[in-house]
């Protein structure tokens, strides 16, 4: 295999070529379809009446005389199911969340009647124009208090606020008796995922196939159609999902939408095209959020520095409703599976809450648990280091898994795979010179900011497949990945997937996987996605599983092909076909060669010439992948931040950022660089921008890009990249997933470089983002401590 | 996120502008739509009727007349920034305006639209406080000439009455002894600031103007501010500046968080810091 790819590294364009990106041509000059784009005759536009209330039980709403034809509310969609998402862990709680809401608003945004109107302006004329009587309850928006035996139900059936707790326990009371022990509460804020390009649909039913047609900008179409057939009660053919060019999607497009059903619905009832747009203010206020947890942990210690245990409670707010396909539970759930890390200790309990809240339902965003169970950890860690006397880096080259120990099953028994993480932290300390760091701090800066130095390390399990999800019981479990790999009549390849693209370059790498399997070159090969009548079923883009997964199964599907054509070819060359090669697009013989344009050309247009016994199959193969081991791959990254903060200001410069990454064999390094970047900047926003705030009555506060920021240029600095490449064991190329790692590791490193830089002053920050007040706050309350000290 | 129905008009003279807006209480000035813009398709404004006043070419002049500039309200952020127009501030205006949110802003927000808006946390509603400039508002029947601490009543609130427009700003010419210091801190790059403060001040004849803005309020102009500096404005008087004097006028000021009034002291003391 690796002779193989070392004859196209060659050519520039297989497995682990920088191949400029091929969907850039369209997209960089402006030429990409999103689904704003799309113009259908005779399309109407929809707004939505949303719920200006946290908690309300609906007494009535009031439609204009005038309006309606052109509103609609819950009861006019006889016969459409509610959104359920159930998770099969035992003790899991299900809510029904009506499309448009019946008897109750459970957050702000909640959908209540949809407006129709030739315009979107006219279409919010409408909206504004209906009347809600709506009589409020007490809305809980605090994911704690939301656990107290009083608190507001938000689902009044089930007794209390919880969708799932979960328990897990390897011998805590072995690291009870240990030297060091410290303790503290961490917090993660609600943020919203922000992709360029929000949510959309635009949906038309086709009379001609009897078909539902539904435009949506989504990451995993073939689950949008499953969640639309069961909540409209349609068979599956009659439904059609298209998925165009989508501007980033982070997580936030992995849902089924009420949004979707609602519209799907309508097209139906009025008998033309109709269109939404999420428009910016809805996605802050209405649409689902990410990242929110509290740990209460506490990490366990020998003098030396050597991790005991863990002992942690976290608590997740999942918001009122469980979402499509991932359940309210995968992301509590999997704090207490992932926790541990690579880290190596003798003992563990964590215990985790999935909370209802009356706020917008909780999604993975990239690095999903990984985020915020990093952000725990990382800064635990550099408390065992203080106490210890070490420095924080010594104290996680003290506990990590080490290259020998691979693979290598945690306590939590996550399997993994291979890789050296010791050595990816020391690269990443080397890079950024400690010592002189060191010196540096003890000199002071002549601006009066303090400097501060941040490691954080992290492991991230990726394209995870059939076993890891049952477990999990939710609508969704990833089995073998397809693709289907067809010459064209003149020797193109089209590669249809399952997958999509939004972001993740997959035009350009999975070309480069057929390149290495059949010598194509890529431009000759065309990627269709995102379209489930001219795709293979996938669960789609998520968990960081499309290079392993999809690339896998274009290799096989290609290595399929690759037979077929030398099997034909082998025929046209009069030649056994063991004694001939498919090198460079050609079939290669002792005596000849003939090319795939010619095998081709045989095949569609002069089939006379094929030999009678020929594969009837022809040059057209749907072939499935699974990695040999299905528990996921697992790259990883040492990132290390250098920053100055402002004391008086609670200002934080980034100065330097250094990241050593191990993502197996990469595919394409600039991709990979380019996935790194793109995290680090989201990273940088979890660590110091963003936050959705909510008022006592669940008002969300940020709702516009005014109040909820996002880092820009010149808050994101050009980060310092180092690749290591450990090829994974069980994936085709050794490739792993790292499309999500970027945003794991940056709010660990950065506010581990904030802490150290006001160690001094006696400030430390537990919670993300960490803002001005937040920082300014922290150094007036230890000033006002160290003045009572004293 | 689109408007309510409006009416728009872009009138090529002031006196067409002037009639619009006196015959119409529903009527609205867009001056470059900066601010308005967002807040029409929030529907947080719906104006029966838009009247934009960016073809007047009156409201585009800047002319240094006497010891004054007088810039036509619809003068451009970039316009200063660039240099276009004339300048008696000694620079201190065209970096002011390179630092306004982002340069696409700053190529269609105008001074006047600005200062209409009144936001607490715009850079020229505190400068040009501190610069000690006037404003010319004009309606249909009269002109009226006021400070800038006289238009700006509080946040997002002027002075403007129905009918009535910036038409000109006028802002003296900065005195060659005169130190200048402006400092604003912001979450980051083109955002609006969370503490600001600009000082002018002449040790030689012991004067100084000092604006906190950013504040939930009106920015302030600091009535006394000798106090700051032990009773008298003089050479030393970074030396001499009392941080619990601006504290003690800071919580006046209705700043009670410690935590902001430790942000708007620490701009106020780098303010005068660097003020030169």
């Amino acid at each position: 295999m690796h002779g193989r790819i070392d004859q196209h590294q060659a050519s520039g364009q297989g497995v682990g070529a920088r191949l400029p990106r091929k969907e850039d041509d369209r997209l960089m000059r402006g030429r990409g379809q999103y689904v704003a784009d799309i113009r259908l005759a005779g399309m109407q536009d929809v707004a939505f009446v949303r719920s200006p209330l946290a908690h309300a039980r609906i007494r009535g709403i009031h439609v204009p005389e005038a309006y309606r034809d052109r509103v609609f509310t819950a009861a006019d969609l006889v016969g459409v199911n509610p959104i359920r998402a159930v998770s099969g862990l035992p003790g899991f709680k299900i809510s029904e969340q009506p499309v448009l809401a019946t008897d109750k608003v459970r957050q702000v945004g909640e959908l209540i009647a949809m407006c129709v109107a030739p315009t979107r302006a006219e279409a919010e004329d409408i909206a504004a124009a209906v009347v809600l009587d709506l009589e409020e309850l007490p809305a809980v928006h605090d994911m704690l208090q939301a656990r107290a035996p009083d608190a507001p139900l938000v689902h009044e059936h089930w007794g209390d606020n919880i969708f799932l707790e979960t328990n897990f326990e390897v011998d805590i009371s072995a690291a009870l008796d240990a030297p060091i022990k410290v303790s503290r509460e961490i917090t993660t804020a609600r943020q919203c995922m922000a992709p360029l390009e929000g949510r959309g649909v635009v949906a038309s039913f086709d009379h001609r196939l009897d078909q539902l047609v539904v435009t949506t900008s989504a990451q995993m179409p073939h689950i949008n159609r499953n969640g639309l057939a069961e909540c409209l009660g349609m068979d599956q053919g009659r439904i059609r999902v298209i998925s165009p060019d989508v501007g980033g999607g982070f997580g936030h497009k992995g849902i089924l939408l009420p949004e979707e059903v609602c519209l799907s619905w309508l097209t139906m009832r009025l008998g033309h095209p109709v269109r939404w747009i999420e428009d910016r203010r809805e996605h802050l206020i209405a649409s689902a959020n990410c990242r929110e947890h509290h740990y209460k942990i506490t990490l366990y210690a020998d003098r030396d520095g050597k991790l005991r245990g863990i002992d942690c409670e976290a608590t997740v707010d999942s918001g009122a409703y469980s979402s499509y396909p991932f359940s309210a539970c995968l992301e509590a759930a999997q704090v207490a599976s992932i926790l541990p890390g690579p880290y190596v200790m003798p003992a563990y309990r964590c215990r985790t809450f999935s909370v209802a809240t009356n706020k917008c339902p909780i999604l993975p965003y990239r690095g999903v648990a990984r985020t915020g169970v990093c952000f725990a950890l990382e800064l635990m860690l550099d408390l065992v280091a203080a106490e210890a006397g070490l420095e924080p880096s010594e104290v996680r080259l003290r506990n990590l898994v080490q290259p020998d120990q691979m693979p290598f099953d945690n306590i939590t028994n996550k399997h993994f795979d291979s890789g050296d993480y010791p050595e990816a932290m020391r690269r990443a300390l080397e890079a950024i010179d400690v010592e002189a760091l060191r010196a540096r701090q003890r000199r002071g800066e002549p601006d009066g900011r303090r400097i501060g130095l941040g490691v954080s390390i992290y492991c991230e399990q990726a394209a995870h497949g059939t076993s890891v999800y049952s477990g999990w019981g939710i609508p969704m479990v990833p089995g073998h990945e397809q693709a289907t790999a067809r010459l064209t009549p003149d020797g193109g390849l089209e590669l249809r997937v399952g997958v999509h693209s939004h972001g993740q370059s997959m035009e350009t790498t999975l070309a480069q996987v057929a390149h290495e399997m059949l010598g194509i070159d890529v431009g000759n090969v065309r990627i269709i996605l995102g379209d489930t009548a001219m795709t293979p079923y996938s669960t789609g883009t998520w968990g960081s599983r499309c290079a392993v997964m999809a690339g896998g199964a274009v290799a096989t599907a290609c290595g399929d092909l690759g037979d077929r054509i030398k099997r034909i070819g082998a025929k046209l060359l009069q030649q056994d076909v063991a004694d001939v090669e498919l090198i460079d697009a050609e079939v290669r013989g002792p005596n000849g060669s003939v090319t795939l344009r010619e095998i081709a050309h045989t095949w569609y247009r002069r089939p006379q010439d094929l030999p009678k016994d020929v594969d009837p199959g022809g040059l057209d193969v749907t072939s499935g992948y699974k990695p040999q081991r299905d528990s996921g791959t697992f790259s990883y990254a040492a990132h290390a931040a250098v920053v100055a903060v402002d004391p008086d200001l609670g200002a934080v410069e980034i100065l330097d950022y250094v990241i050593v990454e191990d993502g197996g064999v990469l595919i394409n390094p600039m991709v990979v660089d380019g996935q790194i970047f793109g995290g680090l900047a989201q990273g940088i926003g979890t660590a110091l921008y963003e936050e959705m705030p909510f008022d006592g009555a669940g008002q969300p506060l940020a709702t516009t890009f005014a109040d909820y920021l996002l880092p820009g240029p010149t808050e994101v600095p050009a980060p310092r990249l180092d690749h290591m490449e450990t090829p994974a064991p069980y994936t085709r190329f050794g490739v792993k997933g790292i499309g999500e790692g970027g945003a794991i590791a940056p709010p660990a490193a950065i506010a581990n470089a904030v802490n150290d830089a006001l160690r001094r002053c006696g400030a430390e920050l537990m919670r993300s983002p960490i803002t001005p007040h937040r920082v300014v706050e922290a150094v007036i309350a230890a000033q006002g401590a160290g003045r009572a000290a004293a | 996120m689109k408007p309510a129905p409006f009416d728009y008009a872009r009138p090529r003279d002031l006196s067409s502008a002037l009639s619009l807006l006196g015959g119409n209480a529903g009527a609205k000035v867009m001056a470059g739509g900066q601010s308005l813009g967002p807040m029409l398709i929030l529907r947080l404004a719906q104006p029966e009727q838009i009247v934009d006043i960016t073809a007047i070419d009156e409201l585009k002049q800047a002319e240094i007349s006497g010891d004054e500039l007088v810039l036509g309200a619809c003068v451009t952020h970039a316009d200063i920034e660039d240099g276009r127009v004339p300048d008696v501030s000694a620079g201190a205006m065209r970096s002011v305006a390179a630092n306004i949110a982002y340069r696409a802003v700053r190529n269609r927000g105008t001074i006047g639209g600005s200062l209409s808006h009144a936001d607490p946390a715009a850079d020229w509603v505190s400068v040009l406080a501190a610069l000690g400039a006037r404003v010319t508002l004009r309606s249909v029947s009269a002109s009226r000439q006021v400070s800038l601490s006289e238009f700006i009543v509080g946040a997002l609130q002027s002075c403007l009455q129905p009918g009535e427009l910036v038409a000109a700003i006028h802002i003296p010419k900065r005195s060659a002894t005169a130190h200048w210091g402006y400092v604003k801190a912001c979450r980051k790059t083109g955002e609006f600031a969370h503490g600001q403060c600009a000082a002018l001040i002449d040790p030689d004849v012991g004067s100084a103007r000092i604006v906190i803005g950013a504040l939930d309020a009106a920015p302030v102009l600091i009535a006394k501010p000798a106090e700051l500096f032990g009773g008298r404005v003089d050479a030393d008087y970074k030396t001499r500046f009392d941080p619990r004097v601006a504290d003690r006028l800071l919580n006046e000021a209705g700043v009670t968080d410690a935590v902001h009034r430790h942000i708007h002291l620490t701009v106020l003391k780098r303010a005068l810091q660097e003020a030169a």
